[in-house]
């Protein structure tokens, strides 16, 4: 009887064992969060208008992608050398072109891009207006003889008898 | 008449503007590098750790560089184009072994044969930014100025090869 106790008691220690084991560990280590919070501030305020070229929906503040990690990694390094933001971005834009900007630059290309919309919406408007105010012209004014007056009276008055009764 | 044209004419542009649209891929970002000078750099070699190669060594000369690595499922795909453009002769190739294992990339080339002149290894990805690269394959052609005159996004295809990257070697090893 007592053999088969301990027996139980090691199937149990073993179990509890293997609970503790961290299953976690075997999981890619975290990238260490950049130990200064103030670079770690300035580093997701810049990168929350990047794009991520890989996931391109995703600003690169809240990617997980590798491409992500290199170039928030490569703006840590940046701030720490104490370049300002607009050189970092001037870096990244060098190097990846306007697209990785959620707020492209106002230049010749950009035009349409920045004011097409209003533009045909302005368009759109003027066409209405256009197309209304030539309505009414063509919309003549009848004018109605005495006779037709008191037809309409007539029939006007004879309506209100019927509801009357 | 006019009235049922107009309409039918704003249509037709935003149709064409909607063409347009679907058939780009949103892939395909344009370099800004595209007519600069190719970003310098020196860096290991793969084979010969202790030996590193300049950028600057390969100023005279039309060369190709292709960002590859062993985990890099599509580089597969244009390989074997690589080591057949390699044996031709026309253009020389390096390879820039983009965040990869060493060993494993050297096992890599081993099985799937090794096209590059010379092949150099940028670890944690710093020369890759600087080139721009966000998705391996990338290959980028170097003229004789050191002046990246095309890059190459996603794998090299026979198309792309035959049309616009060998005519553009021969045409930038013509001039001086």
């Amino acid at each position: 009887m007592s053999h088969r106790l301990t027996d139980v008691m090691w199937l149990f220690s073993l179990i509890v064992l293997l609970l503790l084991f961290p299953i976690n560990g075997f999981a890619k280590e975290a990238v260490p969060v950049a130990e200064d919070p103030e670079i770690e501030k300035r580093m997701l305020a810049l990168t929350m208008d990047l794009r991520c070229l890989v996931c391109q929906n995703e600003p690169i503040s809240d990617s997980r992608a590798e491409f992500s990690n290199d170039i928030r990694r490569e703006i840590r390094a940046q701030i720490k050398e104490n370049k300002t933001d607009e050189e970092i971005i001037q870096f990244l834009v060098d190097r990846y072109g306007d697209f990785i900007l959620y707020n492209p630059p106002i230049k010749p290309t950009t035009l349409f891009l920045w004011f097409g919309p209003a533009a045909l919406f302005l368009i759109a408007i003027g066409a209405l207006v256009f197309y209304l105010k030539r309505r009414r012209t063509q919309i003549e004014e009848v004018v109605l003889s005495q006779e037709q007056v008191e037809q309409a009276e007539a029939l006007l008055s004879e309506e209100k008898k019927d509801k009357n009764v | 008449m006019m009235r049922y044209l107009l309409p039918l004419f704003a249509f037709m542009v935003l149709a064409a503007f909607l063409l347009v649209g679907l058939s780009l891929n949103p892939r395909q970002v344009p370099s800004p590098l595209i007519d600069k000078p190719a970003p310098t750099f020196q860096l290991s070699q793969l084979h010969e750790p202790e030996k590193v190669m300049s950028s600057s060594e390969n100023l005279g000369k039309v060369w190709m560089l292709n960002v590859w690595a062993s985990w890099c499922v599509a580089c597969r795909d244009e390989h074997p184009l690589l080591v057949q453009l390699a044996k031709s002769g026309i253009v020389p190739i390096y390879g820039l072994n983009y965040k990869d294992e060493r060993s494993t990339a050297m096992q890599w080339l081993k099985r799937f044969g090794d096209p590059y002149t010379i092949s150099i290894v940028d670890p944690d990805g710093k020369v890759g930014i600087d080139y721009g690269v966000y998705g391996v394959p990338e290959t980028y052609v170097i003229d004789k100025q050191g002046i990246i005159r095309h890059k190459q996004i996603g794998p090299v295809t026979v198309d792309a090869l035959e049309k616009t990257i060998i005519p553009l070697i021969k045409e930038l090893q013509q001039k001086t």
